[in-house]
């Protein structure tokens, strides 16, 4: 009989928390000190604890309608076609806002909730962690039972201005990404019905998400689960890093070094800038750049799948460089430790890397640019002006499922 | 150097099939179709501004007057003499400075990242003030500002490219001469509004001058030569390049489209009253750039670019072809965009002067020439894939191939249309047509929340 069945997992569910609680009051206090906060989320405690903020994060405003809207200072600039792509002062690309804060904060409690993974052991924020820019700090991401994920996690932040999603672009929006790796055995593991069962059976979600969905009705939907993490995730917005200050006129917030490195950056000799355009530090195309796999890993034929072309095999979207000091290792394979080691590879000469037997179409913009060693530094010491994350959301001390919000809580609040 | 054309021996297999038949009735003479180009009809397409502002731009191109689109110059003013540095003047200057910079040598790299500067060489009895960059130097010159103009210097010796635009708006870029810096020797990128005149720009190894992902743009009175392309628009809409001297490079005048790059589309572009000349230089192009794929010995390349009008220039002494047009399908070194047209939609070839071009065309040419029946001759235009809605006035002065299919043009000229530039564009939108922007961009997010959910 089913239904008992589930009546027993509810019980056995909810004697989980009282044991944890104890627990997380400890790791709360740590994380008070050591978690950057925006203080955004003012937890009036009511009931079982957990109230949606109706306050937009910062850097959106609460629209008439109920809904957050960004503002930024890129706002006051144009851009070539509305493409959100050029010099210091261009606008930005076209971006999702517009959701309602519950929307958001629901979202957050999701993303950092474990019950989304098959066996109760990932979140979101297990691959996607604050501290290490919303990337995991691996080569290749470790799915559920340990499986090697294939490849690295992409930072998440500002993924508002993304047009396609993933390394090989094979995904054309946020909710339609997200099933991925919810139902890939190689990563979350889980299952839509068992997915859509947890978090029904689940008393405080689907409180939360009437309240976030007032329309929806009682039942909670894979729809509405997509749509609150896809409204968390665009919140994660990171541009006000002191290259933004030094873009908006304040020369001074860039030294001597950084600045000859931006520059080395957008010479036509590196190039970095024609593929890493600002101001988001990537011009959302596609690119075959032929980087490496580490040793022992097949070919990644890339977006040549996604778009069944030969000429993008090894292609891969260009990742944004904001906040890349924070997101070692590098590269969709995570073949590159340390920064200076990726700008190396770009100096090695066009297909330094491709595997003998491939042919590969390189971009022509890949090329041999022969930077000297100092140079290479200065590109270094310019990445590292592109940190900004003033606006990390809080890591909720616990989640509706009661499980741990992060798998290693330890480690992830070093 | 054959990829761009290089399934062309394909398509002569084809065309060889149909050759008889549509040639038979062609060369009667009642199918010769003589327009006079003198008082025929205007070009009614391209890009119309509007408003006051607009017709006085118009107006002044039309009397000839230097074309100014950085608007009036700024309140101040410096000098840098030989000694000093232009770039220690830059950082000094509020917007609106102009900086006269003295004969001299300067070996820098001068970027301008703030609105409104001017840096003007003065030419003393022939000297200009040379930026060198000794090849170790990467830019010369490196603008993301809006309204910026440089003119009158001589640069040398750089790496990467001569004058570089970042998305600065508005600029004139005039008289100066630039010798192998690299790359590109003027390359405005990610521009909206600007000029490049008359300057004279030899020895570069891509493009001497390249108008990418730029708006609005009017390129006249230059003098390119001894480079791999000699003016390349590219991802770009709204340009006019005319009354330049191309001569000696691979290629002369290019309108492309090159797939993989944020702006998708090369629209409406003028290529009228050049000189198209000997454009016979071993191609040096970097292996694996567009322009490598470039037969040299090529007058006029069309590939992918809409709307692009041929009109009254000297095309002579081009040994590949004097026009050649094209799709991405035949390109074999670029690569592919699903978001990319890959064909040249309405190419229109008014009436040109074209003089001992195709007399060494590659192999695939000579294919195509003889599966048409014209063995042996000089190929004057060429078309490979598909080119819907393209022109062409008089086919009967030129040696053709491929372009069977082109209907007559129903306008001989574009005398009406002066320029595409626009008054100053303002490089800042305000605070509520920014919010208005962002508000339809979240409507539009709201609305696929509120169907998700
Ligand atoms: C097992 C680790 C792991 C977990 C758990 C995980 N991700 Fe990812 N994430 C990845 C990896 C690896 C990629 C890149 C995969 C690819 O490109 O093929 C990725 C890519 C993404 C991207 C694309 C970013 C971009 O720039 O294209 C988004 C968005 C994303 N994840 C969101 C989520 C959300 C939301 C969840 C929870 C539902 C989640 N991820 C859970 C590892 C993980
Ligand atoms: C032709 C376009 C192109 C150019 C030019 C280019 N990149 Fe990249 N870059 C890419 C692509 C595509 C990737 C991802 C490749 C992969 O994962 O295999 C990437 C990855 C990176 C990464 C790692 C990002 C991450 O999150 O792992 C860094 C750092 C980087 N590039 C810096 C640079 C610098 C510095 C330059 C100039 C020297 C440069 N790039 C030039 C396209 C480009």
């Amino acid at each position: 009989m089913p239904s008992r069945r589930r009546g027993d997992e509810l019980s056995i569910r909810s004697a989980r928390p009282l044991l944890l609680a104890c627990l997380l009051v400890i790791a709360a206090v740590a994380a008070a000190v050591t978690v950057t906060r925006a203080g955004m989320h003012p937890a009036t405690k009511a009931g079982d604890g957990f109230v949606l903020s109706g306050r937009c994060p910062p850097s959106f405003e609460l629209m008439a309608g109920g809904t957050c809207e960004l503002r930024d200072r890129y706002q006051f600039y144009d851009s070539l076609q509305g493409r959100g792509v050029g010099g210091t002062r261009t606008s930005l690309p076209p971006h999702r806002d517009g959701f309602r804060p519950q929307q958001i904060d629901l979202g957050r409690y999701l993303f950092f909730d474990p019950i989304l993974s098959g066996d109760g052991t990932q979140s979101c924020g297990s691959c996607h962690r604050p501290d290490r820019g919303f990337a995991d700090g691996k080569p290749r991401s470790i799915g559920v039972h340990g499986r090697d994920a294939g490849r690295a996690a992409p930072t998440l932040w500002n993924v508002a201005f993304l047009q396609s999603f993933l390394w090989d672009a094979r995904a054309s929006s946020l909710e339609a990404q997200a099933p991925g790796p919810l139902f890939s055995p190689r990563e979350m593991g889980n299952e839509p019905a068992r997915l859509l069962r947890s978090l029904n059976d689940n008393a405080t979600y689907r409180r939360l998400f009437r309240q976030a969905f007032p329309g929806s009705g009682d039942t909670i939907t894979e729809a509405d689960v997509y749509t609150a993490l896809a409204a968390f995730q665009t919140t994660l917005i990171s541009l006000n890093s002191r290259y933004d200050r030094y873009a908006h006129g304040y020369a001074a917030a860039l030294n001597e070094r950084e600045i000859a490195g931006l520059n080395v950056f957008r010479s036509f000799v590196a190039r970095c800038a024609e593929c890493h355009t600002p101001p988001l530090f990537t011009n959302g195309q596609v690119a075959v750049i032929g980087a490496p796999e580490p040793a022992g890993h097949p070919f990644d034929v890339g977006a040549e799948k996604t778009f069944d072309a030969i000429k993008l095999r090894g292609g891969f979207k260009v990742p944004t460089l904001r906040n890349i000091a924070r997101t070692a290792p590098y590269m969709h394979s995570g073949a590159f430790g340390t920064l200076r080691e990726t700008v190396a590879f770009y100096n090695k000469g066009r297909g330094n890397a491709v595997p003998p037997g491939e042919t590969l179409y390189l971009h022509w913009h890949i090329s041999s640019p022969d930077l000297t060693a100092t140079e290479l530094g200065l590109l270094v010491d310019f990445l590292q002006t592109l940190t900004d994350e003033a606006f990390t959301p809080e890591i909720p001390q616990r989640v509706p499922s009661g499980l741990p919000p992060l798998d290693n809580p330890k480690e992830s609040r070093t | 150097m054959n990829k761009i054309v290089k399934t062309v021996l394909a398509i002569a297999a084809i065309a060889a099939a149909f050759a008889g038949g549509a040639y038979l009735g062609r060369a009667s003479k009642s199918d010769m179709v003589i327009t006079s180009s003198a008082g025929g009809a205007e070009y009614s397409g391209g890009f119309k501004a509007e408003g006051e502002a607009a017709e006085k731009v118009k107006a002044a191109a039309n009397a000839g007057s230097l074309k100014s689109v950085a608007g009036a110059p700024g309140p101040h003013s410096v000098v840098v003499k030989d000694g000093e540095s232009i770039l220690q003047a830059v950082k000094n200057a509020e917007p609106g400075t102009t900086i006269r910079v003295m004969p001299g040598t300067y070996s820098e790299t001068v970027y301008i990242d703030k609105d409104n500067i001017r840096i003007i060489g003065v030419i003393e009895a022939g000297r200009r003030p040379v930026l060198d960059g000794k090849k170790q130097l990467n830019d010369a010159i490196l603008y993301s500002g809006n309204n910026f103009v440089v003119e009158n210097l001589e640069i040398r010796n750089y790496k990467g490219n001569g004058v570089m635009g970042q998305a600065g708006n508005n600029f004139e870029i005039r008289n100066n001469v630039i010798v192998d810096t690299g790359v590109y020797g003027i390359f405005p990128q990610l521009g909206q509004n600007g000029v490049v005149e008359h300057n004279v720009v030899s020895g570069i190894a891509d493009a001497a001058i390249y108008v990418g992902m730029s708006d609005n743009v009017h390129v006249a009175h230059n003098e390119v030569f001894d480079s791999v392309a000699g003016i390349e628009i590219e991802n770009s809409r709204h340009a006019i390049v005319e009354n330049n001297y191309v001569h000696d490079n691979s290629g002369g005048l290019l309108a492309f489209v090159t797939p993989g790059l944020p702006i998708k589309t090369t629209q409406d572009v003028i290529f009228r009253h050049n000189f198209v000349v000997n454009n016979n230089t071993k191609n040096f192009g970097a292996p694996g750039s567009t322009v490598a794929g470039i037969p040299s010995g090529t007058g006029v390349l069309v590939m992918a670019a809409d709307d692009v009008v041929i009109e009254g220039n000297v095309i002579s002494g081009n040994k590949v072809a004097g026009v050649i047009v094209t799709d991405h399908g035949h390109a074999a070194n670029i690569t592919v965009d699903p978001e990319s047209e890959p064909n040249s939609d309405r190419v229109r070839l008014l009436d040109n002067v074209m003089l001992n071009n195709g007399y060494e065309t590659i192999p695939e040419g000579k294919a195509l020439l003889l599966a048409e029946g014209k063995g042996g001759k000089n190929l004057d235009i060429i078309r490979v894939g598909p080119s819907p809605g393209s022109c062409i006035v008089n086919r009967h002065q030129y040696v053709t191939a491929g372009v069977g299919d082109f209907g007559e043009c129903d306008f001989t000229h574009t005398a009406n249309v002066s320029t595409y530039l626009l008054p100053p564009v303002p490089p800042r939108r305000s605070t509520s047509a920014s919010a208005a922007r962002s508000r339809s961009s979240a409507s539009a997010a709201a609305a696929t929340s509120t169907t998700a959910a």
